[in-house]
């Protein structure tokens, strides 16, 4: 699966420059083939190579949750997921939310909700809070904030973003009644 | 990060003798810990094998016991429902770690091993005998509040940060490894190794051994267990000290007791004094104090941590009286 020398080469040339490998991922349902150096992580190839920059690059040491993207339909942060690992996966990020016609129901109650004011951690939150959901982690708003721990916001918009995930549990609510 | 070579491991013996033909190579799973050593620099594995496609995911019940791939993540092992029902410990354990991102990666054979928070391990410029060993360590007169007070030398004073792992030593939980050679199993009250004079050496595996599965005896019905975690904000924090409990009581009396300390030791506490307090006295407060004071004794504080001898002794009377059902 190398390019430029595979098993072929010395440890030493390795150490200098590790092989590319090929990639083959599903991104927000579009297969996308890249070759990379194995050290690439999930979140250097979204935004570096395949120019989706909505999931942002915070700490970058798994500590605040802005590049969170769904794996598997399952929330990981990208900045400690090494890219080739990520073979065959289907990963969404923030731009593969929305439908047609707009915005995703998160989305739409962040912002009806003011949930942000920099809006830089606001991609991983969205990210996030749609994960919750899913998992069915909205009971209380204790309960909201537990499972969104995960995910900083330096501005301290965390009110608002509670709301809106309330919010949108209760339409979520509403809809199956 | 430094460059490495890239291996996806086919099957558990391809991981196995891969690791076993090179003292420089790593296993990767869930690749929290690893992935962000590497990236500091920490860690340079001149191979990494990924294990992530091996078939050692799920969790399996029967003959009394909870069988758990190694690859199963932290947040599968907590939605299990016997785990949920018959060892509240562990669940409690898991879902008071991390941030479910993390979860939802993190492999229950990768968190056993995870690296210390020290941060003086972390940084490299400073000296630690953990990352450099022999180098000396710069946590001995340095800020304390994150380090042991339990199974410290004066070559290291890092805590260990599972949670876990403190819930699986109350509970005699066995590991089952491969390595070149075949398969064995070490009880995790066996498998952390004391800093001593080699705190660079943190567990009995040898060259290219790796954790395939970790057998949890179930507790006894009716057994009431726990774990307390104390820590600086609520959320998405290591500890500062945590207990983890099981407890069977019958007419007033505490038949059986299981205690284990997290965030105040080296290595995951198993306090054994504490539970020679507690078996056979009556459930009371008087008895749950006893058991703090043995679970402490021959704590070893400095100026920065001395808070947690106390911190220590309360955190283990709250999580024995939550699950004793006592008030405190």
């Amino acid at each position: 699966m190398g390019r430029g020398g595979g098993s072929a080469r010395s440890r030493a040339d390795v150490r200098a420059v590790p092989a590319e490998l090929q990639v083959r991922l599903r991104v927000n349902g579009v297969l996308r083939e890249l070759w990379l150096d194995p050290r690439v992580t999930l979140l250097d190839a979204l935004r570096e190579r395949l120019g989706l920059t909505g999931t942002k690059k915070g700490c970058d040491q798994g500590a605040c949750g802005a590049c969170t993207v769904l794996a598997d339909g399952r929330r990981v942060l990208s900045c400690l997921t090494l890219a080739v690992t990520c073979e065959g996966r289907d990963i969404t990020t923030i731009e593969g939310l929305g439908e047609e016609d707009g915005l995703h129901p998160v989305q739409r109650a962040f912002i009806a909700c003011d949930a942000f004011q920099c809006g830089f951690c606001t991609p991983g939150q969205i990210m996030s809070a749609v994960a919750l959901l899913a998992e069915g982690r909205a009971g209380s708003d204790a309960e909201i904030r537990e499972f969104m721990s995960g995910n900083i916001c330096r501005c301290g918009a965390y009110p608002n973003i509670v709301a809106a995930i309330r919010a949108v549990a209760g339409e979520l609510g509403r809809a199956a009644v | 990060m430094q460059p490495f070579e890239y291996i996806r491991a086919a099957d558990v013996r391809h991981a196995v003798a891969a690791a076993a033909a090179d003292p420089a190579a790593a296993f990767l799973a869930g690749g929290t810990t690893q992935v962000d050593l590497m990236k500091d620099g920490v860690l340079g594995p001149e191979v990494l094998i990924d294990i992530t496609r091996l078939p050692l995911r799920g969790v399996a019940v029967g003959g009394g016991l909870v069988r758990v791939g190694a690859l199963t993540t932290m947040e599968e092992l907590a939605a299990d429902p016997v785990v949920a029902e018959r060892l509240t410990v562990v669940r409690e354990s898991l879902l008071l770690a991390a941030s479910p991102q993390l979860r939802n990666m993190a492999t229950i054979g990768g968190n056993l091993l995870q690296r210390t928070r020290c941060r003086y391990y972390r940084d490299l410029s400073c000296a630690c005998n953990k990352r450099a060993p022999g180098s000396g360590c710069d946590a001995l007169d340095g800020h304390h509040r994150m380090h042991a007070i339990l199974g410290t030398t004066e070559h290291c004073i890092a805590t260990h940060a599972s949670d876990l792992a403190v819930a699986l030593v109350a509970l005699d939980a066995v590991v089952h490894v491969r390595g070149a050679a075949g398969e064995r199993a070490v009880p995790l009250t066996g498998f952390y190794r004391m800093p001593d004079d080699t705190p660079n050496v943190e567990n009995a595996l040898e060259l290219g051994e790796l954790i395939t599965s970790v057998e949890v005896p179930l507790l006894p019905v009716g057994a009431r267990s726990g774990y307390l975690k104390v820590r600086d904000r609520a959320s998405y924090e290591f500890a500062l000290a945590a207990a983890g409990v099981a407890l069977v009581i019958t007419d007033g009396v505490i038949r059986d007791a299981r205690v284990a300390l997290g965030g105040l030791a080296t290595v995951p506490w198993r306090s054994r004094a504490a539970e020679d307090v507690l078996r056979g006295a009556p459930a009371t407060p008087e008895t749950c104090a006893a058991a703090a004071e043995a679970a402490l004794r021959g704590a070893s504080a400095r100026p920065g941590n001395a808070f947690k001898v106390e911190l220590g002794k309360r955190t283990v009377v709250r999580a024995l009286s939550m699950v004793a059902g006592l008030p405190g």
